[in-house]
Order: C-alpha cells, then sequence, then structure tokens
C-alpha cells in the first residue's frame, strides 16, 4: 500500500526519530511510504489557543498537500484528531464550505498509526522486539477524540522481549494541553507531578505513547528529576528488531534518556533505529554535535 | 448597564457569584499549594468517579439515554419559548404564580418583596445553584431577612463563612476535622462532645436543623426540571431537607433557570435514570419531590414560581456555546476533570466550577468577564464522556477561546502572543519558510550541549522550564533526513 | 415592556441568532420497558436486592398477613404511629389517624413526637429499589411521610415494575409525588455516606402479594 506520512511538525523539528520509525516500519511490513515535503504543520496549537484565524491557512495548506493521497498516517493521535475533528470546523468558520468538504474527506482518509496499522493494514504483530519494561500512556487525543481503545496496547502486547506493565490511573492527563502547560504552568505541574508517580510506581524503564508531545511533557518531568526512566514514542518500539537491539543489551544501563535525536549506525543490512542509551552516548563522545552540524 | 430591549443579554456585574476576583491561574496557585485541599479533593473526586463509574456500567442502555438526553434538551431549547409559556398556563391553573427574571437583581428584588409580603424575616433554603448565582442571601441579608441553607454541606459552607466549591458537594473542600471545627465554633447549642465522625456530624446537623424546619413559614428552593406540560416542579436529592423546605413551610418560592424546563412528564423517564447515576454514583437519590402548583391539604399553600434569565439567552444566542444550557448540574464533569481535581472549585470564581463552569460561567458574564476560565482545561475529553447529556465541553472551550481572542483583536496593540500566532501562521503555511525556522531553531542545540536537555529558557517559556526539561533541537529535522535519503518525494 | 415579554423577546432572538435550528427528533431506544411484567419474580427479587443495597429493610408478607408484618415492623419502637386516612383499618389497630377527608389535622409538632409512620404506595421500581408515594388517601400528605423517624411502607407485589420509565408512567400530576430511594442519606462530608439525615432514618418495606394473584 502507497502510505503518505503526515509527520507532524513537532516530530519533524524536535523528533525525527519518530518519523523515522514510522518510515523503518511501514517498509518493514511490505509498504510503500512517501513523504509530501510540502507539509507542515495541522495548527492544532492554534486553533486550540483561539487563533482559528490564523489557523485557516495552515489548514488550506495541509488540504492542498494531502489531498492527492488515499491513505495518509500521522504519529500522533492529537494531530490526527485535529485533521478528523477541527479542520472542517476552522474551513466552516472562515467561511469556506468548499475547503471544510475538503478538509472532511482529508480527515477520514488520516489515519493515527496505531489505527492504520490494526484497521487498515489489518496487523497486530508487526515482529517487533523490544527487551525493556514498557508502561503505556493512552493519550487524552488517541483515548477520547479518535477512540484508538486498546489498538496500541494490541500490538505492543506482541512485541517480543517487552514486559508490559499497566499505569495506575492511565486515563488521566498528563497535564500537557498544548499552550495549557505554558498558561496553567502550575496546575499543568500538579498534573504531572502525579503521572510521573504512576510511571515511576510501576518500574518501566520505558514510557510509550502515541504522541510525541505527551512524552514531551512526561519525559521532560522525568529528565528533570533525573529519574532514570525514559519516554519513548509507540512508532520507535514498534520499528525496533532483533537483529540491532541484541548487539545492544549487554550494555544496557537506566540513564536518562537525552532528548535528542538518537544515534544511527547500520548493522548488515537492518538500519537499527533506537540504540541503547549507553550507545547512543558513546556514540555522541565520538562524534561531537559540532561535528554532525557541520556536516550539513 | 443598558441592554436592548428584547434582546439576547449577559448577567450583570455586581451582584451574584459568576465573576472572581483572580484570573485561573493566579487563583490556582494558592489552592495548588494548599496540601489539604489537595488530599481532600483527590479522595473526594476518586470516590464518587468510582461509585458512577460502577452503577453506570449497569445499564446496558446508557448511551442511548446519553443520546435521548441530548436530544431532549437541543429540542428544548429549539421551542424554549413556547415550553416556558406551557410551564406558565399549568402551574398558574394549579394555583401558583410565576414570575419572570430579566436578571439577578430582578429576581432578588421579586424574591425580597415576597417574603417581606409574609411578614417572615427568616427563610429556609433548599440548596440551589441559582439562588447562588445571583446572590439572593446577601439580597435578603440586606433587606433584614436571615437566609438558614439546610443542605449539610450548604450548612458547613454557610456555618464556616466560606464559598461553595462543588455543584453538587458544595464543602467538598472540607475534611471532617475542619468540619467538626466549624461546628463547634458556628453551631449553636453544639454538644462540645462532638467528634469528627461523619455519622455524629450529621446527626449534630440535624438536630441543629430540625427546630428550624419545624417553625419555618418561608422556603426558597431551586429546581431541578420544570415540567412544561403538566407545571410540574422537581427537586432531587438525598438528605430530606429539601422535602422539609417543600413540604412544611406556608409558603414556597423556586428559583428556576429558564433552560431548566424539560417538555413532557415522560421526558423524565430519561432525565430521572441520567442524573442520580451521573451525580452522586446512586441509582437513585433518596428523595425525589414533584409538585403541581399548589395541592389543597398538602404542603404550602402559596407557589410562587421565579423564572430566570441572567445571561442564559445571551448562551443561547451562539449557536454552539448554547449546549451549555443543556446542563443538569449532575457535576460529573468536575469529579473527572484533572484540573478541577487539583485545584478544587473556588479557583474558578463562579458558582459554576470545573469544566461545565469554565464554559457556563464566561457566556453568562460575557467572555471577556470570565476570560481565563476557557484556558482551565487541558482540553483531554473527560468531561464529555462523562456528561450525561453528552455536552461537548471541548469543543466549547476552543470556540470560548477563539471569542476571546477575536475580541482582543480589537485592541490597538496586539499581544505578544497574538504576535507569535500570527508568525507562526505565517511561516508554518509556507514549507520553504517552515524549514528556514527549523533551521533556525537548531541554535537551541547551543543551549543543551552538554547535557543533552534544556533546563532554562526564557518567557513565555520560562514557564515550561519551571518543571519540565525542554527537547534540545535535533541535529537533522526528519525533512533533512528524508532529503538526505530519499531525495525529494 | 414586562420582564415576561422580554425574556421571551430574547429567547425568540437568540433562536433566531443561532440559526433557528429545528428541535430533533429524541431517539427513545433505550429500554422503555423491563423484560418481566410488574411483580415477576425476577422484578421483586431485584426490587428486594436494591432496596437492601440502600440500607432499607424488606418484610415479605402473604395478602392476608399484612397487620402482621407491620406489628412485626412496629414491635421495637414506642410512642404513637400515625397512618393516613384511607388506610385499611385493620392494618394498624390504635394508630393516630391524620385526619380524615383529605385534611391533615396533626402539627408538626404532633408528627415529630410520632415514633413512626405506615402507609401504602403508588408505585415502586425495581432497578433503582424506589417507592413512590402520590398523595392518595392511603398514602396520605407529604409531611406525614417525611416527619417521623420510621416509615413502614407496604408494597403490593403488582405494584412492583421493573424500570424507570415504567414507573414515571404510572404517576400522574397534578398529585404531589414523592421517590424514596431508602432511608436519607448524605455524602456531603468527604463522600462518606450517612443514613438518615432529616427524613425517616428507617425505612421498612412491606412486600406483599397482590390480593387477587392473577400470575
Amino acid at each position: 500500500m502507497r502510505i503518505a506520512l503526515f509527520v507532524t511538525c513537532l516530530a519533524d523539528a524536535l523528533y525525527p526519530q519518530v518519523g523515522r520509525a514510522t518510515v523503518t516500519l511501514l517498509e518493514r511490513l511490505g509498504h510503500e511510504v512517501v513523504f509530501p515535503a510540502a507539509q507542515t504543520c495541522c495548527g492544532q496549537m492554534h486553533v486550540n489557543t483561539g487563533y482559528q484565524r490564523e489557523a485557516l491557512p495552515l489548514v488550506r495548506h495541509h488540504v492542498e498537500v494531502f489531498e492527492p493521497y488515499d491513505v495518509i498516517v500521522a504519529p500522533s493521535g492529537s494531530c490526527v484528531g485535529s485533521v478528523r475533528h477541527q479542520h472542517a470546523m476552522v474551513a466552516r468558520g472562515g467561511g469556506d464550505g468548499a475547503l471544510a468538504e475538503r478538509a472532511e474527506r482529508v480527515g477520514a482518509r488520516t489515519y493515527e498509526l496505531s489505527e492504520l496499522l490494526v484497521d487498515v493494514l489489518g496487523v497486530e504483530d508487526v515482529g517487533a522486539y523490544y527487551p525493556h519494561r514498557v508502561t503505556y500512556h493512552p493519550t487524552c487525543h488517541s483515548l477520547r477524540m479518535l477512540r484508538v481503545g486498546d489498538k496500541p496496547l494490541r500490538l505492543l502486547r506482541h512485541v517480543r522481549g517487552m514486559t508490559l506493565l499497566e499505569l495506575p490511573e492511565a486515563e488521566q492527563c498528563c497535564g500537557f494541553g498544548g499552550t495549557f502547560a505554558i498558561k496553567n504552568a502550575d496546575t499543568s505541574t500538579a498534573m504531572l507531578a502525579d503521572k510521573m508517580r504512576n510511571v515511576l510506581d510501576t518500574g518501566a524503564e520505558v514510557t510509550t505513547a502515541g504522541d510525541a508531545s505527551c512524552l514531551m511533557h512526561i519525559g521532560g518531568g522525568l529528565s528533570r528529576l533525573r529519574s532514570g526512566t525514559r519516554t519513548v514514542h509507540l512508532a520507535e518500539i514498534l520499528a525496533g528488531t532483533e537483529v540491532g537491539a541484541t548487539t545492544e543489551l549487554a550494555s544496557e544501563t537506566l540513564a536518562p534518556r537525552q532528548l535528542d535525536a538518537p544515534a544511527e549506525h547500520t548493522v548488515g543490512e537492518q538500519r537499527v533505529e533506537f540504540a541503547s542509551e549507553s550507545s547512543t552516548q558513546r556514540l555522541r563522545e565520538a562524534q561531537p554535535t559540532e561535528r554532525s552540524e557541520g556536516e550539513r | 448597564m443598558s441592554t436592548n430591549l428584547g434582546m439576547p443579554a449577559v448577567a450583570p456585574p455586581g451582584v451574584g457569584h459568576l465573576r472572581g476576583t483572580q484570573s485561573f491561574p493566579d487563583a490556582a496557585r494558592g489552592a495548588l499549594a494548599d496540601s489539604q485541599l489537595r488530599r481532600n479533593l483527590g479522595h473526594a473526586t476518586r470516590v464518587i468517579r468510582t461509585k458512577r463509574a460502577s452503577v453506570v456500567a449497569e445499564l446496558p442502555d446508557w448511551e442511548q439515554l446519553r443520546l435521548a438526553g441530548e436530544a431532549l434538551k437541543t429540542a428544548t431549547m429549539a421551542r424554549l419559548d413556547e415550553h416556558l409559556e406551557r410551564l406558565e398556563r399549568e402551574v398558574t391553573a394549579r394555583g401558583g404564580v410565576v414570575h419572570w427574571a430579566r436578571d439577578a437583581n430582578d429576581a432578588n428584588a421579586i424574591v425580597t418583596r415576597l417574603v417581606q409580603e409574609t411578614g417572615e424575616t427568616e427563610v429556609v433554603k433548599v440548596k440551589s445553584m441559582a439562588t447562588q448565582e445571583i446572590g439572593l442571601n446577601e439580597a435578603l441579608e440586606a433587606a433584614g431577612i436571615a437566609a438558614h441553607e439546610t443542605d449539610l454541606a450548604e450548612l458547613i459552607v454557610q456555618l464556616g463563612h466560606d464559598q461553595p466549591s462543588h455543584i453538587l458537594v458544595p464543602a467538598i473542600h472540607r475534611n471532617r476535622a475542619e468540619i467538626r471545627e466549624i461546628f463547634l465554633r458556628e453551631m449553636p447549642g453544639v454538644d462540645p462532645a462532638l467528634t469528627s465522625e461523619p455519622r455524629r456530624l450529621a446527626m449534630a446537623a440535624r438536630a441543629f436543623l430540625r427546630e428550624r424546619f419545624l417553625r419555618a413559614k418561608v422556603a426558597i428552593s431551586g429546581a431541578n426540571f420544570g415540567v412544561a406540560d403538566t407545571g410540574t416542579l422537581l427537586v432531587v436529592e438525598s438528605e430530606g431537607n429539601g422535602r422539609m423546605c417543600l413540604t412544611l413551610p406556608e409558603t414556597l418560592i423556586t428559583v428556576m433557570g429558564i433552560e431548566k424546563v424539560v417538555p413532557t412528564w415522560q421526558d423524565l423517564e430519561v432525565f430521572l435514570q441520567l442524573l442520580p447515576r451521573s451525580s452522586t454514583g446512586e441509582r437513585m437519590n433518596p428523595y425525589t419531590s414533584a409538585w403541581t402548583g399548589v395541592t389543597p391539604g398538602d404542603g404550602p399553600q402559596t407557589f410562587h414560581l421565579v423564572l430566570l434569565d441572567n445571561g442564559r439567552t445571551a448562551t443561547l444566542a451562539d449557536e454552539v456555546g448554547r449546549a451549555a444550557l443543556h446542563c443538569i448540574r449532575c457535576s460529573a464533569c468536575l469529579n473527572v476533570c484533572p484540573v478541577y481535581e487539583r485545584t478544587g472549585g473556588h479557583a474558578y470564581g463562579s458558582v459554576y466550577p470545573g469544566p461545565i463552569g469554565a464554559v457556563l460561567s464566561p457566556q453568562l458574564t460575557g467572555v471577556e468577564d470570565n476570560a481565563s476560565l476557557p484556558y482551565a482545561s487541558s482540553l483531554c475529553g473527560a468531561c464529555f464522556d462523562a456528561c450525561p447529556v453528552r455536552i461537548d465541553i471541548p469543543s466549547l472551550l476552543v470556540r470560548l477561546r477563539a471569542q476571546h481572542v477575536d475580541a482582543q483583536r480589537a485592541r490597538s496593540v496586539p499581544s505578544a502572543e497574538a504576535l507569535s500566532m500570527a508568525a507562526a501562521s505565517w511561516l508554518m503555511s509556507s514549507p520553504g519558510r517552515f524549514a528556514a525556522a527549523e533551521k533556525a531553531s537548531r541554535l537551541g542545540r547551543l543551549l543543551g550541549r552538554s547535557a543533552g536537555r534544556i533546563s532554562t529558557l526564557p518567557p513565555p517559556l520560562s514557564a515550561w522550564t519551571g518543571s519540565r526539561d525542554a527537547p534540545r533541537p535535533p541535529a537533522e529535522t526528519f525533512r533533512e533526513w528524508w532529503a538526505r535519503e530519499r531525495g525529494t518525494s | 415592556m414586562s420582564a415576561r415579554e422580554d425574556v421571551l423577546a430574547r429567547i425568540r432572538e437568540a433562536n433566531r441568532g443561532a440559526g433557528a435550528p429545528p428541535p430533533p427528533d429524541v431517539p427513545r431506544d433505550y429500554h422503555r420497558s423491563g423484560d418481566h411484567p410488574p411483580g415477576a419474580p425476577e422484578v421483586l427479587a431485584l426490587f428486594r436486592d436494591r432496596l437492601v443495597d440502600y440500607k432499607a429493610t424488606v418484610i415479605d408478607a402473604p395478602a392476608d398477613g399484612v397487620p402482621a408484618a407491620i406489628r412485626g415492623a412496629l414491635a421495637q419502637l414506642t410512642g404513637p404511629v400515625v397512618v393516613p386516612p384511607g388506610l385499611p383499618d385493620d392494618w394498624v389497630p390504635g394508630a393516630v389517624v391524620d385526619g380524615a377527608d383529605g385534611v391533615g389535622t396533626l402539627s408538626p409538632a404532633d408528627l415529630d413526637a410520632s415514633a413512626a409512620v405506615v402507609t401504602a404506595c403508588a408505585a415502586a421500581c425495581a432497578t433503582t429499589g424506589t417507592i413512590a408515594l402520590d398523595g392518595s388517601p392511603d398514602q396520605g400528605r407529604r409531611a406525614l411521610t417525611l416527619v417521623p423517624d420510621v416509615h413502614v411502607c407496604v408494597v403490593r407485589a403488582d405494584q412492583v415494575v421493573q424500570t424507570v420509565p415504567e414507573l414515571v408512567a404510572a404517576l400522574h400530576p397534578p398529585h404531589p409525588i414523592t421517590f424514596i430511594s431508602g432511608p436519607s442519606a448524605t455524602s456531603d462530608i468527604e463522600l462518606e455516606r450517612v443514613e438518615g439525615v432529616h427524613g425517616p432514618r428507617t425505612l421498612i418495606v412491606v412486600l406483599t402479594d397482590a390480593p387477587t394473584t392473577s400470575a
């Protein structure tokens, strides 16, 4: 199947490993991934902060970019929620009924990653291997806007080598909420504190979710606490395979994840996206940041 | 304030309890630091969430009931004028007197006059959101009339010189030890050996109020429902204080928001299932009283119904926002809201706290008078799932945010936020500009060089880094990786 | 313009301004009736269970055993027992009758001094454990069942419906209607339920067969 990747602005700019993992995963499953390079942002931040007028050109641009594709995937429940549930509203609010109808058609063809895998591609076992203790946070928009239900968990339960730990009060919001985290920083932090307590209670080394934004929030808090628990996007776990990961097991540690692009290296024919922390650190030491910047 | 006759109008300022004195973030800051409050709220909301979930799960047709409740409310609003006129006709035919109040000032004046006409200087009250909204107790007090709250939680609030913080459990912010202290300090004739056991506290309230019930000549209530086709009013309660007030006095004055009308008696078959399970987490609340005008030989022989607008017509005028009027005041959205659970109700500054308050209060007052409330939500959506009449509170919040932003556009100097949003829109509507901006943001890599994380950022992003590290921009964006690996698509 | 005219005009203007949305059809595909007819054994079993769950006491009695059951329910009490004027004479011998011809004669203080009240009911609902009173002569005015501390309510099996819609359909305003589900209760202190506040602190339901059993 030919699948257009809407990588989302957050993953593009700050978490490129999420986009790369999505590509790796879908290609491993035998699908063709295309990346419409003109894509930018769904405009959710604008809409949810009250700037619907400013969101209108973003909606129009998104519709124009993705209209040619039959199946669109994004590794974000929140952004898919915006595309599916807000774009038409923004277009109508801006007086563009025709754009609203086009947006509805694009929205209907846009899937969050777990929806695409389970509902469209009909696969739950994606052949992943991830030898870690993992807990899953169902992000609010995946859960209550898209109703993905237990699809992410069904995918995770098939991952070999992984111990899946139940997160207490999992369905409570982590407190991100876009600009809520800034405008109501104190309340947001109180919510985050409880989410982190629940995460730490599981004893997991990895917290995963289908949204890089919520993971940025939870991970930012866990990192500030030097908690020894890191955040990894669902796509990254599902993209992991035994070929690469076994080589890293021996040196696995619980160091805080560096919220940076993990280094990539190749083992045989298999691109291994997700080196363990210690190897990432080793690679970073070997390849100073300045050098990789200089490469471009 | 000047209003155009016949045009929808917001609730007037200077009367009642719909406007706070602080913005939500400022008020929340104090609440979040109150560890006793946090503990009380966390415990109470968790208990009630669990109870609600268990009784809702008992009904296989819960979703059908929600859909029916939503449709009933939508249909009622579309013909609200006709239903109210019918209600008025039926109540009048059964010996009641119907009054109309444009706003809090009208309603307070009507009720005060009605009490004065009885010659009484004290009244007993059934817990009522509408009378709190309009500040009726203060208006009566100014006229020399003492209003005694009779709901246990309202009594705790009143004796504690406090404000209610929850629609259903107004003293949810108090624990048993605090309540005992209030009773010992404020309740005349209380047993000094009173313990903090809830049963003992409840019995102390029973003894204190019983004499008041038996001597009361005038009662004031709200109404959960007003049935248009029969002229019947309903009060849904647990303790029996409602029954006492609705039954023993000679005069009953009921203040009802105009949105509380339901078209037919039959419609109660939906709401009497939705409300108790959503509200107290019971299959049915202990007592529901339904009365129609005056019944000779049974209950008050004088009955007044005051129909209150106070901003409801302004809310009705918004094609989306009007759904906030569907609220049946169950408070399920408060109990599931992660924001409410941590800040409590006082931070909202209005008698209507929590998610429903965040969409109702700004519409009743006009959004600029409660501008911070629509932002007091992470848009997690738990409120919609819990709402028995399916009010899409997250969508309403987003709409109110847009109304606030649009109102602010009139300012001659745009805010920093407005400028940055406009700039982001300009950048993100063009792939070339967006890619350039991404490149520029890579300067951020310099910030977190040694640690791989960024711990401090300048305002307004300092609000983020106050409690969370920020990600350090990667060496290569996704689109750069794609271009390098795959070329352009 | 009167406040009445003003408010009604505002409503009409608001509905116009919101695009005059037409009232939608109300989907009523929820359960409008139970799986079992009123008084069926399954319904009665559910009713008992729900009453007991909400701290009411249930006494089963055959059709001719109501006076004995009431006697049993009142056995521990001392003080006057009050009844509405239309209650069968033999149910509570020696009871104080609250007036006649629909006019109550007992003062609130009289009611407060009584030990218990005994009434019949208008209808009952199993799913919620609810009994409903409508002020008929065998139930009396509302104050009668409110002030005494013990309420003994006789429910005939054929009055017990399964669902709330059936209960609502069995009741007819303008009679004053009181729905009672267990004794009065509060959860206002730390959400801990305390039974018995202002209404009767004890609710005893005498559940009896219908006088003529057709089933």
